[in-house]
């Protein structure tokens, strides 16, 4: 670790993983992918990316030209009736047995946590929502826990930072997720950045409605990934890249984050 | 702060704090300094994660039941307090509050006050309400003295001059002590102590906060670490505690996890120097203590709280202060900016049942809910979610009921909510998702390079030339 900056005291911190351990499936044959609307619009390759890797595993994948997104914004807005409108038309599309894997850590969050919130006042739907939430797999964690995933790395030798999202380290694990995937490739050393475990302040509305302060840890998150010495940034969830790459281009850094599936692929032959 | 945002209803201004906050390199520096140091001293109290979780789980559950049972702790603490002759006086509002110890001031002509630290007196504006009344009331806590004799608030409800760094004390005390300049940690800390120590013995009454308020033995636990704690409770002839409702708890055995977990959480330390227990004033036969003690026990918005099953979770906290110490935005405008007593998360969880929402409307919203504050909390409150639910109260219709706070609907907008309804059309209608997905792809030529706040710190963002619907769709077919 002699790449180091003089870290803050908790800038390897990570926490352990805060959600009970899950019971995986063994890999199925079929799932749905969840696409996202972040990535939707403003990442689709990964998306595309993410899909490859699934396939890649033997996988069928399914995609709902129907779905749309999973209802966080307006539910972080306090917006709650139209969010479970909105959770109410994707627990239609995604019913059944397939898993559903999701290239977004928080999008993957709200299946999973936030959805009994939404609908605790209808007991019919909570039948649906709890069968979305047992079936419902970030990326990485899929590819890892269910897919058992072997990546043998065919790139050059290069140094990484990673950063994952607060609610889905907080709500998926995905830190824990992410960093065992990394680590199976060869030729990728993980460097830790300042204050890693800190939000780079996004939070959907909240970089628009606060936004100097939401400015002021992009900032700093910008600074810490900058300063790890990594010369690739990788994160798995597209609110964060939105966030990041916006503040480094604004920065006229050529630096940018790279979607975990996307930085995937790449490495292993498959793009 | 403008002498506006202290009128009740008027919105505190904390938009604009927190820029002056921001622009403060010193704040920042002092700040950042000061939470990464707390934060690393907490993180060496619990080396186990799985016996933190245990214990988390454990303290949740001691505050749950005791909120389970408060009105009736509540009537069992008054009884054994009266009877071990604490006299127990209930106060509604702040103003209440005020004039029942204005009350005990008059009987006893007292002129002179010294105050072991209290967050309570600080919701009440004690030092303020008496000053205005000629009685002169003294802090004795440390830090409380330092931010005082500036005349300002605490910014941290644990260490309230944190947002000061040893120069600036220096300084402080060379103003105002008279005192030889220096920079020396202990030599400043002797100063204080020895200007204080006069005075708990000019002292005419001793205010204290309380920790926990223990119904079956009728105790009154304070922690501290200066021993003004214990001075404050002893040396004067009355000695009047004040704090919140929600502080009793069952019985002595339930103290223990709670205090555990308070000092570990707050300080990083495995206990306080001193932990005072009071259960009476001076006995018979007893040589020291005070005459007469008095609890003040607050209700202050509290009630509001208690009535709704998951914004009681509320008042579980036992005000360790981790949760600001952990919070990426309270590290970076510090407690002033919140314009409020109780700054950084529980802050904003627990002011707006004080002051209303109008009051306190920006405050659910300044936070990306990262989750930090809610996976530190030592008795498990969902910080982030009750958030939400605060800023779903403040975005309802202020008429709709049912009504469950005070300043319901303060962010009312129905501009917004119709955004958010055609927001909600479009994410609903596969129609009208795909036009509007056609429109974000198709049309990014046009994006404007000003998009408000977002493109202070970013460039704009660009959609892809096609969605993922599309490629999906190219790749897997139609489903």
């Amino acid at each position: 670790m002699s790449h180091q900056p003089a870290a803050a005291p908790n800038a390897t911190r990570v926490a352990p993983p805060l959600q009970a351990p899950r019971s995986y499936p063994a890999k199925p044959s079929d799932v749905f992918l969840f696409g996202t609307c972040v990535l939707d619009l403003f990442f689709p390759d990964a998306g595309m990316d993410a899909i490859r890797l699934l396939e890649r595993e033997g996988i069928k994948v399914h995609f709902p030209q129907a779905q749309s997104c999973c209802g966080q914004p307006a539910y972080t807005s306090g917006y709650t009736d139209e969010a479970r409108e909105v959770a109410r038309a994707q627990l239609a599309l995604f019913a059944g047995e397939w898993p559903v894997v999701v290239p977004s850590g928080s999008c993957a969050g709200m299946f999973r946590h936030h959805y009994f919130e939404l609908f605790k006042d209808e007991p019919e739907t909570l039948r649906q929502v709890e069968s979305l939430a047992e079936r419902t797999f970030e990326l990485a964690e899929f590819l890892l826990e269910v897919c058992r995933v072997k990546l043998a790395d065919t790139g050059a030798p290069v140094k990484v930072a990673l950063h994952t999202s607060c609610s889905a380290r907080r709500e998926m694990n995905t830190h824990v997720h992410g960093r065992a995937l990394l680590a199976q490739l060869q030729g990728v050393e993980r460097l830790d950045h300042d204050h890693e475990s800190e939000c780079c302040g996004f939070g959907g509305a909240f970089s628009v409605r606060m936004p100097d302060i939401s400015g002021a840890m992009v900032k700093d998150k910008t600074a810490a990934l900058k300063g790890s010495g990594a010369a690739e940034v990788v994160s798995a969830d597209c609110g964060c890249l939105l966030n990041i790459n916006g503040a480094f281009e604004k920065q006229g850094e050529s630096l940018r984050g790279e979607h975990l599936a996307s930085f995937l692929l790449r490495r292993t032959g498959g793009k | 702060m403008s002498n506006l945002a202290d009128l009740p209803g008027v919105p505190i201004e904390f938009k604009r704090n927190a820029r002056e906050a921001l622009d403060d390199g010193q704040l920042r520096r002092n700040f950042r300094g000061a939470m990464d140091f707390l934060m690393a001293k907490r993180t060496a109290q619990f080396p186990d994660a799985d016996e933190l979780e245990r214990l988390r789980a454990f303290g949740n559950r001691v505050r749950a039941r005791a909120l389970s049972k408060l009105p009736d702790l509540l009537e069992r603490l008054e009884a054994n307090l009266t009877r071990n002759g604490v006299k127990v006086h209930w106060a509604e509002t702040v103003e209440e509050a005020n004039a029942i110890v204005h009350s005990i001031v008059q009987a006893h002509e007292a002129k002179n006050l010294i105050k072991g630290k209290s967050m309570v007196s600080e919701e009440m504006e004690m030092n303020h309400f008496l000053g205005e009344r000629g009685v002169d009331c003294l802090e004795s806590d440390m830090g409380e003295f330092i931010v005082q004799l500036r005349e300002e608030k605490p910014s941290h409800i644990i260490m309230p001059a944190i947002h000061l760094n040893a120069g600036q004390v220096a300084s402080l005390f060379h103003d105002k002590l008279e005192v030889d300049y220096t920079e020396d940690v202990d030599r400043l800390i002797q100063i204080g102590r020895e200007t204080l120590r006069r005075k708990f013995f000019e002292a005419d009454i001793g205010v204290s906060g309380v920790n926990f308020a223990i119904a079956e033995t009728g105790t009154l636990l304070l922690v501290e670490n200066e021993g003004n704690g214990r001075m404050s409770t002893t040396v004067p002839p009355v000695h009047i505690a004040v704090t919140g409702i929600e502080k009793v708890v069952e019985n002595l055995r339930d103290v223990v996890p709670l205090l555990s977990l308070l000092t570990r959480s707050a300080t990083g330390q495995p206990i306080t120097t001193y932990v005072n227990m009071i259960s009476s004033p001076r006995k018979a036969d007893e040589l020291d203590g005070p005459r007469e003690v008095h609890l003040v026990l607050l209700d202050n918005g509290r009630s509001q709280a208690f009535a709704d099953g998951a914004l009681r979770q509320t008042l579980n906290c036992i005000r360790c202060g981790a949760c600001m110490n952990h919070c990426p935005v309270y590290t970076r405008i510090g407690g002033h900016a919140y314009g409020t007593v109780y700054p950084g998360p529980i802050g904003k969880i627990v002011t707006p049942h004080m002051l209303g929402l109008e009051k306190t409307r920006d405050l659910p919203t300044a936070s990306s809910m990262c989750g930090a504050c809610g996976e530190v909390c030592p008795v498990k409150i969902p910080i982030p979610a009750l958030l939400r639910r605060l800023r779903e109260e403040a975005v309802r219709a202020p008429d709709e009921g049912p009504h469950h706070m005070r300043g319901q609907g303060a962010k009312y907008s129905a501009k917004e909510r119709m955004i958010w309804k055609a927001w909600k059309a479009v994410n609903t209608s596969p129609g009208l998702y795909r036009v509007a997905r056609f429109a974000g792809t198709r049309l990014r030529g046009l994006m404007p390079s000003n998009i408000g706040p977002w493109t202070e710190h970013h460039a704009p963002p660009k959609p892809a030339a096609r969605s993922l619907h599309e490629l999906a769709r190219d790749h897997l077919g139609d489903e």
